[in-house]
């Protein structure tokens, strides 16, 4: 009784349900690597063309946070795959306890990146169409670059905050008792679309702090 | 019915791995290696990544058809990337007549 | 040939139109085929939106001067009528109606894999629609469906955020329904189904979703950038502080080449449905027929800078993309010759969908022919923005994409509503469209050739005569399409009770009744032979 409740009228087995369900999100996961991959490529032309302004931009970030920032993203995929192992395993109280780290350590990185960085730059007079006071050489490119870090890190934090949103839901179903090792999938893809935010973190941080030549 | 389950030893592991190939790009980034610091920045950074498709995301022990399905994001990102730069590098390869030459020095004077 | 079949006490049978009534069970339904009727009354709601465009276009352009619109009016009919037809008929048509309601019959399931998403993307569909019909209301988008920077960032005055965010919400859609089918066709396949027993037109749909997939998610970032650059007045396109309006091209047409494919592929598959169908013979060259439309989905992103050839990009791009696109005309050569094959020495009828399947064939030759033209880079230079493209495009468009969801949506009539069609009229509208459409488009090649540019409210006097002919031409075209607008509802209720199989067809979905129950089957069905087995069960020999 407990399988056919886990068990979706489409569908006729589990393994066909956990399957489907698994390629899926991976598929979803592809449209997502093509969304991010159109900024990618507009901000590795204009890198390109305006070298030492972009150089500069990124000199501008502070790579300690950046660096926290990261290691805060990394450890949320830590223990978000334990949370989906702790699912498969059945066990309830330590899937939550995973979830609900995972969480909050999703809403830490967004708490440094708008509440310390983003703040930051804003008062500095670096936030591009907003507050832009900087009128010195070449000050049209390193607003470009501006406008490239806040498009990638803010929409990166969009699909963050949408995890945030989705850890949430995941948290409230597992309080309910909704998952058991024949059915995990919803934390199982979850747990891929978090790990695939934070892919795209581990591009974005060299990508943006560290190739400005620092030394 | 229950996937692969994977040893938690094996996430810290993976973790561990992570953590120190951020401190290592961190610590990179502040050497002089010249062109080199982009290309290791990513290489470190395609490492990472690949460590949590991996172990993380199950790749390991999942079947073709989810490899293929990123195989497949990856490719068309790099088509995306190679035809637009094969627009945007070459825009200044265009060698002038020599007619439109002379005419522009004209101009200038 | 081929007679509907009148079964007694069809209206006791409980089937998916009338297992449940109320417009709850309609608006929160998870039935394919529910929602698949869904999608249908939107999209045929916004064809006839974007028609109404197009015929206030073309009553303009009975006169040199304009004869109706001021400039700057029509460059908002133009914008409408692109962004439309594109986004809000053509890119959902085949596969958000046929794909939904055919796809779990052709592979012998009870639904999609996921059919809450299923019906997520409508509701998503229609909230883009909302946005769009906004834009429309509120003063209209004059920078044509491509949004060319800068005009569309920094320059135009009109809806262009409300209209990017329509077109970006429904890309979504797009997106969902593309998903939806790859999974379904890779994971739910009845027993015995292998990928070589599949019909052609699930391996267009299949085709197309990688498309869709793989693509749109571009358009939607570039849309975004641009409502982005004019909301907070930054330049990524803008060359004043460094930008690349060339850019934008690139990132458009990666997904808006594909998405013609998109376009077109659904309507391929059907007409191999309908070519084998209405020869009653086997199709010639099943894996050459599937092959290509994966060659078609994978080659169409290589080709996008044949729209950007005299935009100011570099000339050796230039020659890698003409090349390129040279080599996606093959796979669409290779199945029209694999379809004329299949005509050959069969027992051909010429019900209305056989109609729609030859009109096919020949208009989209043209279309394609003149497709080589324009990836001819030389001739290109000449023709680029010029009525030589509108007729090119239009050509396939709708003298292929639309005929080929006209031929689908008559063929699989009596499956959907379970009543057939008058036939009559239906070959009727369909000569009508024929010679309407050859009307309205020819003289655009023509006009296109003699150098007449497109999107402009005015021409220049030596130009009238063939605009009135297509101007004509397109009033007949109207005619035709509203035809089967009377006659389709006029059969929901009067039209001939349909069998199971009115057509004598080989395939799953008329194993079932028609129309379906709601699970579709009652058991999962085995495939035991190969697709289009004509001929194999009796003495007929092709």
């Amino acid at each position: 009784m407990h399988s056919s409740a886990a068990l979706a009228e489409q569908f006729d087995d589990l393994e066909q349900q956990h399957e489907s369900s698994s390629f899926g999100m991976w598929v979803f996961l592809a449209t997502e690597v093509m969304f991010f991959g159109g900024l990618f490529t507009a901000y590795i032309i204009y890198r390109n063309f305006y070298l030492s302004a972009f150089e500069a931009g990124s000199r501008l970030l502070n790579v300690k946070i950046g660096a926290a920032n990261t290691a805060v993203l990394l450890c949320s995929s830590l223990t978000m795959a334990l949370g989906v192992r702790a699912a498969q395993l059945g066990k309830k109280k330590l899937l939550i306890t995973f979830l609900v780290l995972t969480l909050l350590l999703g809403l830490a990185f967004i708490g440094i990146k708008l509440g310390l960085e983003w703040r930051h730059d804003y008062l500095e007079g670096f936030a591009p169409g907003v507050n832009w006071t900087y009128h010195g050489s070449d000050s049209r490119h390193l607003e470009l670059f501006f406008c490239f870090y806040f498009f990638l890190t803010g929409i990166h934090a969009l699909h963050m905050l949408i995890g945030v949103g989705i850890l949430t839901t995941l948290i409230i179903m597992a309080g309910r008792g909704k998952f058991s090792p024949q059915r995990y999938n919803p934390v199982e893809v979850s747990g891929l679309y978090w790990h695939f935010v934070d892919i795209v973190w581990i591009f974005l941080y060299p990508l943006l702090y560290l190739i400005g030549g620092r030394y | 019915m229950v996937g692969h389950v994977v040893h938690k030893r094996l996430y810290i592991l993976v973790f561990a791995g992570l953590i120190g190939l951020t401190a290592l790009t961190t610590g990179v980034a502040f050497i002089d290696l010249g062109k080199w610091n982009t290309l290791a920045a990513l290489a470190i950074a395609v490492c990472k990544a690949s460590l949590v498709v991996l172990f993380f995301m199950h790749l390991r022990w999942s079947s073709g058809l989810m490899r293929m399905a990123l195989l497949a994001a990856f490719v068309w990102f790099a088509i995306l990337v190679a035809l637009t730069l094969s627009d945007e590098f070459t825009r200044q390869w265009t060698p002038v007549p020599s007619s439109w030459e002379a005419r522009m020095q004209q101009n200038v004077r | 040939m081929g007679t509907a079949v009148v079964e007694p006490g069809i209206e006791s049978r409980v089937h998916y139109l009338n297992a449940s009534y109320g417009i709850k069970s309609w608006l929160l339904t998870t039935d394919h085929k529910r929602i698949a009727m869904l999608y249908l009354a939107s999209i045929t709601f916004f064809f006839f939106i974007g028609g109404a465009a197009a015929v206030l276009m073309r009553l303009n352009l009975i006169s040199p001067q304009g004869a109706l619109l001021e400039p700057a009016t029509y460059n908002k009919l133009f914008s409408m009528h692109g962004i439309i037809m594109v986004f809000f008929f053509l890119i959902p048509s085949i596969p958000a109606v046929l794909g939904n309601f055919l796809v779990p019959l052709m592979i012998g399931a009870r639904d999609l894999a996921f059919p809450r998403l299923n019906l997520l993307s409508w509701y998503i569909f229609m909230v883009g629609g909302l946005f769009t019909l906004y834009a429309v209301i509120a003063g209209g988008v004059d920078t044509g469906w491509t949004f060319y920077t800068p005009l569309s960032t920094t320059y135009a005055n009109t809806q262009v955020i409300s209209a990017a965010l329509g077109v970006f919400i429904a890309g979504f859609s797009s997106i969902l329904t593309g998903l939806n089918f790859v999974v379904t066709i890779h994971k739910m396949r009845a027993p015995g189904l292998t990928w070589f027993r599949l019909p052609l037109f699930l391996w267009a749909i299949y085709a197309t979703s990688i498309i869709q997939i793989l693509g749109t998610p571009v358009l939607a970032i570039t849309l975004t950038l641009v409502a982005l650059e004019r909301v907070f007045h930054v330049g990524v396109f803008d060359p004043a502080v460094g930008g690349d309006p060339i850019l934008f091209q690139h990132l458009f047409w990666f997904y808006s080449h594909p998405a013609v494919y998109i376009m077109i592929l659904p309507s391929m598959g059907v007409i191999s449905e309908l070519v084998t169908a209405f020869s009653k013979k086997r199709i010639f060259g099943y894996s050459f027929i599937a092959f290509s439309s994966v060659a078609i989905a994978v080659i169409s992103f290589l080709v996008w800078g044949h729209h950007m050839f005299v935009a100011g990009q570099s000339i050796y791009a230039g020659i890698v993309f003409s090349v390129l696109s040279f080599l996606v005309a093959i796979p669409s050569a290779v199945k029209v010759f694999n379809w004329t094959a299949t005509l050959y020495k069969g027992s051909v009828s010429y019900q209305a969908p056989m109609l729609y399947a030859l009109g096919f064939i020949g208009l989209f030759t043209m279309g394609g022919l003149t497709g080589l033209f324009l990836a001819t880079l030389a001739v290109d230079a000449h023709v680029h923005g010029t009525y030589f493209v509108v007729g090119h495009f239009h050509y396939i468009m709708v003298g292929g994409a639309v005929m080929g969801y006209l031929g689908g949506i008559h063929y699989w009539w009596p499956k959907i509503s379970g009543r057939m069609y008058p036939d009559g009229w239906a070959r009727l509208s369909a000569a009508i469209i024929f010679i309407g459409f050859n009307l309205t488009f020819f003289p655009q090649y023509m006009l296109g050739y003699l150098g007449m540019p497109r999107r402009y409210a005015v021409y220049a006097p030596e130009f009238q005569v063939l605009n009135v002919m297509s101007s004509a031409g397109a009033s007949i075209l109207g005619v035709g399409y509203l035809i089967p607008l009377v006659y389709m509802v006029w059969s929901m209720r009067y039209g001939p009770v349909a069998g199971p199989n009115p057509w004598g067809a080989k395939g799953l979905e008329w194993q079932t009744p028609s129309p379906p129950p709601t699970e579709n089957f009652e058991e999962t069905p085995k495939v035991t032979e190969e697709a289009y087995a004509y001929g194999t069960e009796d003495t007929q020999v092709a």
